[in-house]
């Protein structure tokens, strides 16, 4: 019987096999993108999400508020209008591992995903624009966190 | 088996905000217990969302997303009722999948 | 005694600078003051509060059969007649003949809970927040409160009893005790009082639209609980170095009989959404 990691290494190498047949399972794409959430950097995350370097546009924005009563949930919000999007990452510069979320863009959906996240300290906060021919494109604002206190 | 999510869609012109609430732990594996031991990592991986029966998003989430997480997209060409249906999966392997009907 | 010129010209120019500042003719330094970036970061959290979640488990609670009877929470009269919700929230704490006293949300919960479904009230009281049946009267009460947002506080003060709780509570209020000599008061009772970032409203009167007792039940995102206003005033005495009170207890109750009156006319943002 296959150990956990015999079976996430086979199941990526038919991953890439299946991938190639344009059907990929959900499992697998979770083990490929495994190294993408253990990244330490930015540009590691998005290299490891199939990103190039990273270079600042204006045509991907970020909505985040400037400081946060509380790291627990800081509400984040990533777009762009530049058709050609493959992925959208959010991703926190100072937390233990950067990668937040990857959202995967469909003709079906705008390229327009808010989610909340939890940030260990103020920190640069990061959108990424991963684009179809690999392109990585980002928009980033500082968050300050605090802690509120005993009230509230 | 997890509670249940809530989703709310309204349709405005040719699109619909999806607004989803999911029950879910969201455990950093990065938190120590009372006893100095690591509580383990427990939370929703994978996040995909189907208009009609048909898939119209992923997404991939680590460990970071918030507790109880909340998500907010848009589906194109979407009508006041059609069908959502939104599913996720954790890295324990649970899953759910709850529906609801545009407004 | 001797002024190096260097020193003089800083502080002519500290000084212009600062008069400059105070008439608006140098842009600030910060764009936003800390205050008005928590209003947005709150405003941005108002779409999407987690309470929802325990709305909906709270629902379900009140329809499903459950406990040794196997009876459902229809019939529960939580001041208005059996099963009704709406409104109900703004009216309590409030005299009950049933029972001969003032209950509050959470304490009529308790009181059918073991009337019409057999469970042990005292044995619920005792449990922790957050798990088993206690957890389930704080699903219960977020979504009865959920059912009169927006409606004003109108506490009666007709029955004796009534009366008698508003003073008792107000006593409670101003109560100092503990080991730090805190009372309500100490935090609640002065304007403009704040720890850190929370202000803390003053709670001797009307402290306004969804603030003090209007604002709990609220989802807490700093440890992602939801809290009703009894596991709110266990943490005020928990923060006051006091004994933890006794869910439901009669303190509670005139407390919240106290709060409540007080609050007459406020409107109700229950389930709210906090740090």
């Amino acid at each position: 019987m296959q150990n956990r990691r015999q079976a996430i290494q086979q199941s990526a190498v038919v991953a890439s096999l299946l991938s190639a047949c344009g059907w990929l399972p959900s499992t697998a794409l979770a083990a490929l993108n495994k190294a993408a959430f253990d990244a330490k950097t930015i540009q590691e995350a998005v290299k490891a999400s199939g990103g190039g370097n990273i270079s600042e546009s204006k045509e991907v924005s970020l909505t985040a508020p400037d400081i946060a009563e509380n790291g627990a949930v800081v509400p984040l919000g990533v777009s762009t209008t530049m058709s050609g999007v493959k992925h959208l990452l959010i991703l926190v510069e100072k937390n233990p591992s950067v990668l937040v979320a990857v959202f995967s863009v469909t003709d079906a959906v705008d390229a327009n995903f808010a989610t909340r996240s939890k940030m260990g300290q103020s920190s640069d906060v990061y959108a990424v624009a991963i684009m179809n021919d690999g392109r990585a494109l980002y928009a980033k604002k500082e968050v300050k966190v605090t802690l509120g206190g005993c009230g509230g | 088996m997890a509670d249940p999510m809530r989703i709310r869609a309204q349709a405005s012109g040719d699109k619909a905000t999806v607004r989803v609430l999911m029950s879910h732990e969201m455990e950093s594996g990065q938190r120590k217990d009372a006893a100095g031991k690591i509580v383990p990592a427990w939370f929703i991986q994978e996040v995909t969302a189907s208009h009609n029966g048909k898939v119209v998003m992923t997404a991939e989430w680590g460990p970071a997303v918030s507790k109880n997480p909340y998500l907010q997209f848009n589906v194109k060409g979407a009508k006041a009722g059609d069908k959502v249906s939104i599913k996720w999966v954790d890295n324990r392997g649970d899953t759910r999948t709850d529906e609801a009907t545009i407004s | 005694m001797f002024f190096h010129f260097c020193e003089v010209r800083m502080r002519q120019a500290l000084i212009s600078l600062a008069l400059a500042m105070a008439l608006g003719a140098v842009p600030a330094l910060a764009e936003k003051t800390a205050s008005q970036g928590i209003d947005e970061y709150r405003a941005m959290l108002q779409d999407g509060n987690p309470a929802e979640l325990f709305e909906a488990k709270g629902e379900d609670l009140w329809k499903q059969k459950r406990g040794p009877k196997n009876a459902s929470l229809e019939a529960c009269d939580l001041g208005q007649g059996p099963g009704i919700i709406k409104g109900v929230f703004v009216s309590l704490p409030k005299f009950f003949a049933d029972t001969g006293k003032v209950q509050d949300l959470e304490s009529r919960l308790l009181t059918c809970m073991q009337t019409l479904q057999g469970f042990d009230a005292q044995a619920i009281a005792k449990t922790n927040f957050g798990r088993g049946e206690m957890a389930n009267v704080t699903a219960l009460a977020t979504w009865i409160a959920a059912e009169s947002k927006g409606m004003k506080f109108n506490l009666s003060q007709s029955h004796a009893q009534e009366r008698v709780m508003y003073e008792v509570g107000k006593r409670l209020f101003y109560m100092r005790g503990g080991t730090h000599d805190f009372s309500c008061a100490s935090c609640h009772g002065e304007e403009g009082k704040r720890i850190r970032l929370q202000d803390l409203p003053m709670l001797t009167k009307n402290p306004g639209d969804g603030v003090g007792f209007a604002a709990w039940p609220a989802y807490r995102v700093s440890n992602g609980q939801m809290w009703g206003m009894q596991q709110r005033l266990n943490d005020c005495y928990r923060q006051q170095r006091f004994p933890y009170p006794g869910f439901a207890s009669d303190a509670t109750v005139a407390l919240g009989v106290y709060l409540g009156v007080n609050a007459q006319g406020a409107a109700s943002i229950a389930p709210a959404i906090k740090r």
